[in-house]
């Protein structure tokens, strides 16, 4: 009796499982077919490549291409030595109030919508950076990056800290009992034993920046250029659909924003192999 | 004597009522009637849009009316595919897209785009030459046309914006837009960021300007509700709401109210050239 209960239940979410799996693969499918005239004619290296310039015939995301990864990268320059810094002050100072403090409020931070994140940095940062720096309008790849800080930081934050606990406590007892400081005990054998979720925790981030729209669209500046420095205006591949959404169905337009659909659908599929493969090789190691 | 006093209340009532039905006027035919209608398209309609729900509202509490944003592409789709009810466009619907859909417009208003910049910024007064130059990025810099010596920043809207087909179409004669041009998604967004940007330049629908934004003059024409209604300030359009088929219902009344003498004052209120 009881085998056969367990028999449908695991049926049951292995159907759940397959379902899952199935939405996955029909969004990608969603996204092929569309654009499926794009790649018949050869023209979809040619967009990948192409600058966007619609009044001339020409529809190339290469532009959106660098804006994204320009900013993406620079986030993760900006947050990854800031949330480690983080992660190990609030591991370090484990049974203070500080910590705890900071802990909270970082867990606070993970539910903060991004539009509110869009606003402050349209009324705070633009003009900060613009009246600091005097160059250009302040809507830059600067500030769109410095806003996406704030937002990808509290997640790998609290990923860090995870790893952090999770590396055995007799590891560290043993460094103590050796006469090793709290110091020693983190840099030598803490941080070393974590690294596999502190990548999971970088691959994570670097997702959300690369997939937020609403924080880029409002500060980065939109323009359809590929940024040549810091405090140019640049365009990411989902403020570019979010922008040209609204053109015709079956206009050229409209098929190229499939394109950058397919783009973002790649980088972030590859992310996740990315973050899954870590986290076997961890399950092994542990 | 009791028969008098009577003459002179009933004459009263009836008086009175004469009043609140002159006054409540336009806002009559939505008695009784209760649904919802969904609205979404150009954003320099908003504050009409607004104004117009907030009194039909208010009059009776069984309408439910919602008004989203998006630009004169958005709302021309939506209505075409039966998303809304009424779609707003800040241009004639296109040949093409009027036939697909079988769209009705409804011209309820004349508005002017206003080149504008920065109430800081001492540039009042541009001619279209400078214009296109500058917008094509051939002109960098405020001191060339008499400002301050700093780089232009300059804010165009998105190509589903109705604002930018005409601002593009009538002062730009159709040229080029630079590509490091920062770009904005709404009417709103426009005046936000020209008045934040004491170097910015950039274009907005007569109705939203105000002490926020400076107006420029454009080739010594002021981009003012008078020039705009006179014919004199060449970059206009029409204001219009469009319906997939004859509007029915609630729907017509909605469209029929902005073409009584009320809804017509709020357009003129609003900022914009009333149509009748």
């Amino acid at each position: 009796m009881k085998r056969a209960t367990e028999k449908t239940i695991e049926k049951l979410f292995f159907l759940s499982a397959f379902i899952s799996g199935l939405i996955t693969f029909s969004i990608f499918g969603f996204l092929l077919i569309p654009g499926l005239p794009l790649f018949s004619k050869g023209r979809f290296f040619s967009i990948l490549t192409e600058p966007w310039v619609p009044h001339f015939g020409q529809f190339g995301i290469y532009p959106m291409i660098t804006g994204t990864l320009a900013i993406t990268l620079l986030t993760m320059l900006f947050a990854f030595p800031l949330s480690l810094g983080c992660a190990t002050l609030i591991n370090l100072e484990n049974k203070s109030w500080f910590s705890a403090l900071l802990r909270k409020t970082v867990e606070m931070m993970t539910g903060v919508p991004t539009v509110i994140y869009g606003f402050v940095g349209i009324f705070l940062l633009v003009p900060l950076v613009r009246n600091i720096f005097n160059i250009g309008s302040g809507m830059c790849v600067l500030s769109a990056a410095l806003m996406l800080t704030l937002l990808v930081s509290p997640t790998m934050i609290l990923l860090f800290c995870d790893s952090f606990t999770r590396v055995p406590h007799a590891y560290g007892d043993a460094v103590l009992a050796m006469g090793g400081t709290e110091v020693q005990k983190f840099l030598y054998v803490t941080l070393p034993n974590s690294w596999p979720g502190i990548l999971v925790g970088v691959t994570l981030a670097f997702g959300r920046a690369l997939g937020d729209t609403l924080i880029v669209l409002m500060i980065a500046g939109n323009a359809v250029q590929v940024p040549g420095a810091l405090f140019d205006s640049a365009r990411t591949l989902t403020s570019h659909i979010a922008l040209v959404f609204a053109a015709d169905y079956n206009s050229p337009e409209f098929q190229a924003i499939f394109t950058c659909a397919i783009v973002l659908y790649l980088f972030s599929s590859a992310l996740a192999v990315a973050v899954r493969l870590i986290h076997d090789k961890r399950r092994i190691r542990v | 004597m009791k028969s008098k006093r009577l003459v002179i209340f009933f004459s009263v009532v009836i008086a009175l009522s004469f009043g609140v039905g002159a006054f409540a006027g336009a806002l009559e035919t939505f008695i009784g009637e209760t649904g919802e209608i969904r609205i979404a398209g150009g954003t320099a309609h908003i504050p009409v849009m607004k104004a117009a729900a907030i009194r039909i509202m208010s009059h009776n509490p069984d309408i439910h009316i919602s008004i989203a944003g998006g630009g004169s592409g958005v709302g021309i789709k939506q209505v075409g595919e039966g998303l809304v009810d009424i779609g707003n466009s800040g241009r004639k619907a296109k040949r093409a897209e009027i036939s697909r859909y079988g769209l009705r417009m409804f011209k309820w208003a004349v508005d002017g785009v206003g080149i504008v910049v920065n109430p800081a910024n001492k540039v009042r007064s541009l001619s279209q030459e400078q214009v296109v130059a500058i917008f094509a990025g051939k002109i960098t810099n405020w001191q060339e046309v008499d400002g301050e010596d700093r780089k232009i920043n300059l804010y165009t809207r998105d190509e589903a914006s109705g604002t930018r087909a005409v601002f593009w179409k009538k002062a730009l004669n159709k040229g080029k837009i630079a590509k490091n041009a920062n770009f904005v998604v709404s009417n709103g967004a426009m005046k936000a960021a020209v008045s934040q940007d004491p170097y910015a330049i950039g274009y907005v629908s007569v109705g939203h300007m105000d002490d926020s934004l400076a107006g420029v003059a454009f080739d010594g024409i002021q981009p003012t509700l008078e020039n705009v209604q006179s014919g004199k300030y060449p970059i206009a359009r029409g204001l219009y709401s469009n319906t997939r088929g004859e509007p029915v219902g609630l729907v017509k009344k909605f469209i029929d109210y902005l073409f009584t003498t009320e809804g017509q004052k709020i357009v003129a209120q609003k900022g914009f050239v009333p149509v009748k």
